[in-house]
């Protein structure tokens, strides 16, 4: 499984960035969070907001900055 | 009647018989004005952040790119410019959103509409006006933004200046529709909240500074102080104004209750207005981004006709409301 957050590298896409690994860590998975800001990404996916974080390249969260427990979530609902 | 007024009895209550201060005095003034301002803004925050992230919830970014996509320049620009009321624009998203306009369709100039209304007309901003100076000014400025988000979005169509935007931009074309994850009803009032309470933990400090500031200076500095160096007759005011406020987007929270005491000493109308929509549409860190997609050119072009509206209907407002 490949979770990925690209942002264009601004402070509220690497907020995200670190709350995932946190999350991760927290739910005992091995998984590496990969961290990109190439916006290309985010467009080709037909989106234009950032963060976009990312699950088998597929955009689960968009947009926004969650709290640790909705994304929380979001991480158990789509692995 | 004033639906403030419960407000103003918590006020006095607090200052005089929990606080002790004696009544007529500069601080009990002070202070009452401290306490009344505060709980007036954060009450309005609450309500008014709540409803507009409703609405938001159903319009993301991603269908206002279809909505403007579909239509003509100018009822394009119109609009952008009003959808940009309710979005919210923060500066990491300028660069997505610029090329997911641009690729799916949308006109430069309807694109630079939104790009500057977005930020200009944002609901923190509109809330502390309507607290601080009333539904009037809260109600020119709406107007005001809207006129030069239009119009800023409609000279800078008519310039073509596509040869200006990095040319990778222009290589690809995106389909317009996409597939969100989808959202209940239950989920969009928690988001409402969600967002609710995340803009008030991150505007708070910035407010209780900017009243604080504007309360002691509402009761120490004298009456009409500064107008002999910013009234309405100081030609340079206005110009001056617009600069010193394009570094201080991330602040627009803090900066409102300030200028409104500034402008009770003698700070002219149309002075503060400008002040107001150089803080927030013309951001320093978002022109920094936007270089990735653009020509240095066309960011002083985008900032220079924005800033010229803006000095107009600062020296507008000024000879009006005098």
């Amino acid at each position: 499984m490949i979770i990925e957050i690209i942002g264009s590298g601004c402070k509220k896409c690497k907020m995200l960035y670190d709350l995932t690994q946190e999350v991760v860590s927290d739910f005992g998975l091995s998984i590496n969070v990969l961290y990109s800001t190439d916006i290309n990404k985010i467009v080709n996916m037909g989106l234009i907001s950032s963060p976009v974080l990312t699950i088998n390249d597929k955009p689960v969260l968009v947009g926004i900055l969650p709290s640790k427990d909705k994304l929380k979530e979001i991480i158990s609902k789509n692995i | 009647m004033n639906i403030f007024y419960p407000v103003q009895l918590l006020a006095d209550w607090l200052t005089y018989s929990i606080f002790n201060i004696v009544p007529n005095t500069t601080l009990a003034g002070v202070i009452n004005f401290f306490i009344y301002d505060v709980v007036k803004i954060f009450i309005l925050l609450s309500v008014i952040i709540f409803i507009v992230s409703i609405i938001r919830s159903y319009l993301p970014p991603e269908k206002i790119r279809v909505i403007l996509s579909q239509k003509n320049k100018y009822v394009g620009n119109i609009i952008a410019s009003f959808l940009g009321i309710i979005t919210p624009f923060c500066s990491c998203s300028a660069v997505p959103l610029f090329l997911g306009f641009v690729q799916a369709g949308v006109p430069l100039g309807t694109t630079f509409s939104f790009l500057v209304a977005s930020p200009m007309i944002n609901e923190v901003a509109l809330v502390l006006l309507l607290g601080m100076f009333g539904w009037k000014i809260a109600l020119i400025y709406i107007i005001s933004g809207l006129i030069i988000s239009i119009l800023s979005g409609i000279i800078i169509g008519k310039m073509k200046l596509e040869k200006l935007v990095e040319s990778f931009v222009y290589e690809k074309i995106i389909s317009r529709s996409v597939e969100l994850p989808l959202i209940t009803r239950k989920e969009r009032i928690i988001y409402a909240k969600d967002y609710t309470l995340d803009i008030l933990k991150k505007v708070w400090p910035y407010i209780l500074i900017g009243i604080g500031i504007g309360a002691w200076i509402h009761g120490y500095v004298p009456a009409d102080f500064l107008a002999q160096y910013a009234g309405g007759d100081k030609w340079y005011a206005v110009p001056l104004a617009v600069l010193i406020g394009i570094p201080l987007y991330s602040n627009a929270a803090g900066v409102i209750p300030l200028v409104s005491a500034l402008t009770e000493k003698g700070v002219a109308m149309g002075t503060t207005l400008a002040f107001m929509m150089s803080v927030t549409a013309l951001s320093l860190p978002e022109f920094m981004i936007l270089k990735k997609v653009m020509k240095t050119r066309l960011i002083f072009i985008f900032a220079g006709v924005v800033g010229f509206g803006i000095v107009v209907t600062g020296y507008l407002f000024n000879l009006i409301l005098m």
